[in-house]
């Protein structure tokens, strides 16, 4: 075989290769919309599920999941911004900060069903938190801090050494360097890896499973301790209980629209936050 | 003439490399003192050490001593203070993403001044010393990055000036600038020596015979030639500083 013949059976291996991955996605996407997009409504999202869930809406669902997510955003971003700050600027680069990144990296490894029972181990149980909002929020956070750390460090790492150097040279010590320098630069870069995160915990199922959803309640939460219902966990739910499927499976599916919508939202604003640093970006 | 700055048998390692053999050089205050020589003999090196930027990049090794009005600057003196005193232009303009006023005001904000009054007179007076007042007066909260690259190194030079330094170093300040920036930059000088200490790294063997009082002839990290610039540049004593000039190397 030529060399000519070799690149161009090369070429049509790759083109093939694309064209099934987007032939997948195309096909999930419009197999959740076709089947979703039926039972979309005003109402079904503003309602409440009615008749054992045969009927109404899944604000509650919705509801849930923002504000396990929002909940996980916030417990995750600060810690996860200070302890990208200390590995980059204070640790340098001893053996054991080594061991640490390796240790981070692995973590957003581990199955999110062994987070789910840590949270249930640590938050539900051992801080008496119980199944609740909180007990929920801080395992997702915990699954996302690893997201959050590594978006951080690398934001933190595309600050140009020069803006650094200037501010040393001016008598700065490294905390004000890092709070008035490093930081605002690059606070956008962390932002956007932290708006991923968010859609990434508001897709989770397995983690919040034991820590805070139900399977249904009449109430929005009213504090932190409260439980909640969850769009993953309600797809789940209407899949695998209850007894009247062919009135629970379309409510499932166009559950799983609202959630994958939702996620496409959240990632879309990062997409557009990213464009808007690279046109603001001018060194 | 006094001398400002005394370097006493300065070496200085990077892991292995021997970068800086024995220096004994001293910079004369109120004057322009050039280093120059060719490309990685250490002159940047050199000229970090006066501000102890080497300090930030691991596996630096000192020894010997410099003496800034009389006080060894490696033994026990607080570093921040230190780079207060000793400011600093970079090759590359490297202005903050902040606007032009909060360049120059970040000096003095970090050094604890607090008073708004206090501060832009300070910022007005520092633009105004770096020759940049008239061109950023009606715009001073619009990003310095809408300035020229000679309008940013300027900038610069008035953030290193906002904090009143004794001493400013230049490390090739006009290696990233056009001819009528340049120039701009070498008149500032001038007129900036009058009233600070300035130690200015460059290549340009032009530029150190127009601006500078006094220079040093560094290769391979060791002082060739240290003397008045009309000294070095008509009569040099050493064989290897005539090469240089004459352009047998470079």
């Amino acid at each position: 075989m030529t060399r000519r013949l070799k690149q161009t059976f090369g070429f049509i291996l790759l083109k093939i290769s694309l064209f099934i991955v987007l032939l997948f996605l195309l096909f999930l996407l419009s197999f959740i919309f076709l089947k979703g997009f039926k039972v979309l409504s005003l109402s079904f999202l503003l309602e409440f599920p009615r008749r054992g869930m045969t009927e109404g809406g899944i604000f509650p669902a919705i509801i849930g999941t923002l504000l396990l997510s929002v909940g996980a955003i916030l417990f995750a971003l600060p810690l996860g911004v200070l302890a990208a700050i200390y590995l980059k600027e204070y640790a340098g680069a001893k053996k054991w900060v080594r061991i640490i990144r390796i240790g981070i990296n692995n973590l957003s490894g581990v199955p999110s069903v062994v987070f789910g029972l840590f949270g249930l181990a640590i938050f539900v149980k051992f801080f008496r938190f119980g199944i609740s909002l909180l007990s929920g929020s801080l395992t997702l956070g915990i699954l996302i801090l690893p997201v959050i750390i590594r978006a951080s460090e690398e934001a933190i790492s595309s600050v140009p050494l020069s803006f650094k150097e200037a501010s040393f040279a001016l008598g700065a010590t490294k905390w004000q360097t890092v709070k008035k320098i490093i930081l605002p630069v690059a606070l956008p870069g962390i932002l956007t890896g932290a708006i991923l995160s968010l859609g990434r915990a508001a897709g989770e199922t397995a983690p919040i499973l034991f820590t805070a959803v139900t399977f249904y309640t009449r109430y929005l939460p009213r504090s932190i301790f409260d439980e909640v219902m969850a769009l993953p966990y309600h797809i789940y739910a209407l899949m695998s209980e209850g007894t009247k499927p062919e009135l629970q499976v379309p409510i499932a599916y166009g559950t799983a629209l609202v959630l994958l919508l939702l996620v496409f939202a959240i990632n879309f604003v990062a997409i557009l936050m990213r464009i808007q640093i690279r046109r603001k970006k001018k060194w | 003439m006094v001398n400002k700055v005394i370097i006493k048998k300065l070496n200085l390692w990077f892991k292995e490399n021997y970068v800086l053999k024995n220096i004994n050089i001293s910079i004369p205050e109120k004057l322009v003192t050039a280093i120059m020589g060719p490309s990685g003999c250490g002159k940047s090196t050199l000229l970090r050490c006066l501000n102890r930027m080497n300090d930030l990049i691991e596996g630096t090794k000192i020894s010997g001593s410099i003496l800034i009005d009389g006080r060894d600057i490696y033994n026990n003196i607080d570093v921040f203070d230190l780079r207060k005193r000793v400011g600093m232009v970079f090759q590359k303009p490297n202005p903050f993403p902040k606007s032009i006023f909060e360049n120059v005001a970040y000096g003095l904000k970090i050094h604890g001044v607090k008073d708004r009054r206090i501060i832009s007179e300070k910022v007005e007076k520092a633009l105004r010393d770096a020759n940049l007042w008239e061109e950023v007066k009606n715009r001073l909260s619009s990003s310095a990055f809408d300035l020229s690259g000679g309008q940013q190194q300027r900038l610069c030079i008035a953030r290193a000036l906002a904090v009143e330094p004794e001493i400013i170093l230049f490390d090739e300040p006009a290696s990233a600038l056009d001819p009528i920036s340049t120039a701009k930059l070498e008149e500032l000088i001038e007129k900036l020596k009058k009233n600070y200490t300035i130690v200015i790294v460059t290549h340009n063997l032009q530029q150190a015979a127009r601006i500078s009082d006094w220079t040093a002839f560094l290769m391979l990290g060791e002082i060739v030639e240290f003397d008045k610039t009309e000294k070095i540049f008509t009569a040099p004593r050493d064989k290897r500083t005539e090469n240089y000039l004459t352009g047998k190397f470079g």
